[in-house]
């Protein structure tokens, strides 16, 4: 097929009967973002801003970030955002919903943030079963300060601070998060998802608004794990983002929910 | 029915914000019918962007693995050749 065969406007609306059946970008979003190519970050931001909208809660929502490439997205979401200290936004949500308690706080993490940082701020607040929902964006790289390598990058993995790939005798086994915060009591609901392919993003989806509800139910601290592309860190090309977290991160890091209020929702997930 | 020149029905079409689109081409892996393409020319930042064939069903692939927020997705009311 040929490019001068191309007959089909795409820069105007259909006239109507056509309805609408998605558009691009949330209503939440103001402008237009400075991340990279290929990145895995916005689609996941977008899901959580749509949950926000669809579960009715944005007018009482407070978001608290941590530092990472997400940092320069926050700035165009219309969400109030408090901007943390490394790896502390669980504490200060914990500050937040303690003082707020009918505010939906969630944080918003990064691989590097949440595991290197700040990994005993995360494990803290989940046992002592803080009510707030927490997003780990884990690309397996510190994309903001250039792609070096965190706790959560797999063995084998290039980056640019073990570029022969990271291996368990020089630099240790990477850590499951979302496996640890799930054996503790005071976590309520941790499920795990991807955004690479159109049936990952629809099942993230589902288990953004699974753990926004389960704060709204009180259920303690409730964590989603996404695994999201970052081509420019791994040093491959934006397409193959997608084809190399298939095929590296998620035989480490399995899609699914981990810990659930009720044991009959896997079904629900999967389904 | 009348099928296009690709033998497809289109069910479906696609409002493209090609001056948003980095060139990804994360959407033409996620497109189910294959029905897009990436241009030859540039955006106004120097990218790439798709361009769309006959055959759209509206199944909004493209505008889930979308991280550009490019892609607006209509249903069309009767499918049309």
């Amino acid at each position: 097929m040929a490019t001068t065969d191309i007959t089909i406007d795409t820069r105007t609306a259909p006239p109507p009967p056509a309805s609408k059946a998605a558009a691009g970008a949330p209503s939440l979003i103001l402008g237009e973002h400075s991340l990279c190519p290929g990145c895995g970050e916005p689609v996941a931001l977008r899901l959580l801003l749509e949950t926000l909208q669809d579960l009715d809660v944005v007018h009482r929502s407070i978001g608290v970030v941590g530092h990472g490439c997400y940092g320069s997205f926050v700035r165009i979401m219309d969400v109030d955002v408090l901007q943390c200290l490394h790896g502390r936004a669980p504490s200060c949500a914990t500050g937040i919903k303690r003082m707020r308690p009918d505010s939906v706080v969630f944080t918003l993490q990064g691989d590097g943030d949440m595991v290197n940082e700040g990994l005993q701020e995360i494990l803290h607040s989940a046992a002592r079963g803080e009510n707030i929902t927490c997003i780990l964006l884990n690309n397996g790289v510190f994309g903001d300060t250039g792609g070096q390598q965190t706790a959560t990058t797999v063995l084998g993995q290039r980056t640019k601070t073990s570029l022969e790939g990271r291996n368990a005798e020089q630099h240790g086994y990477p850590i499951p998060i979302a496996d640890m915060v799930a054996s503790l009591q005071g976590s309520g609901y941790v499920a795990r998802g991807a955004v690479s392919t159109p049936a990952a993003v629809a099942k993230t989806k589902r288990m953004i608004k699974r753990a926004v509800q389960s704060q709204l139910d009180g259920n303690g601290l409730s964590l989603v794990e996404i695994l999201t592309m970052c081509p420019t860190g791994w040093f491959v090309p934006a397409a193959e983002g997608a084809d190399y977290q298939g095929s590296s991160m998620e035989p480490v890091y399995p899609i699914g929910e981990l810990k659930s209020p009720e044991p009959q929702t896997q079904e629900a997930v999967h389904a | 029915m009348a099928t296009t020149e690709n033998g497809r029905v289109t069910r479906g079409t696609l409002v493209i914000d090609a001056d948003r689109c980095k060139g990804c081409e994360l959407c033409i892996a996620a497109c189910p019918p294959s029905v897009l393409e990436m241009s030859t020319d540039v955006n106004e930042m120097g990218y790439r962007y798709p361009l769309l064939h006959d055959g759209c069903t509206g199944c909004t692939a493209c505008q889930m693995v979308c991280p550009d927020y490019v892609f607006d997705v209509y249903r069309l009311k009767a499918p049309r050749a």
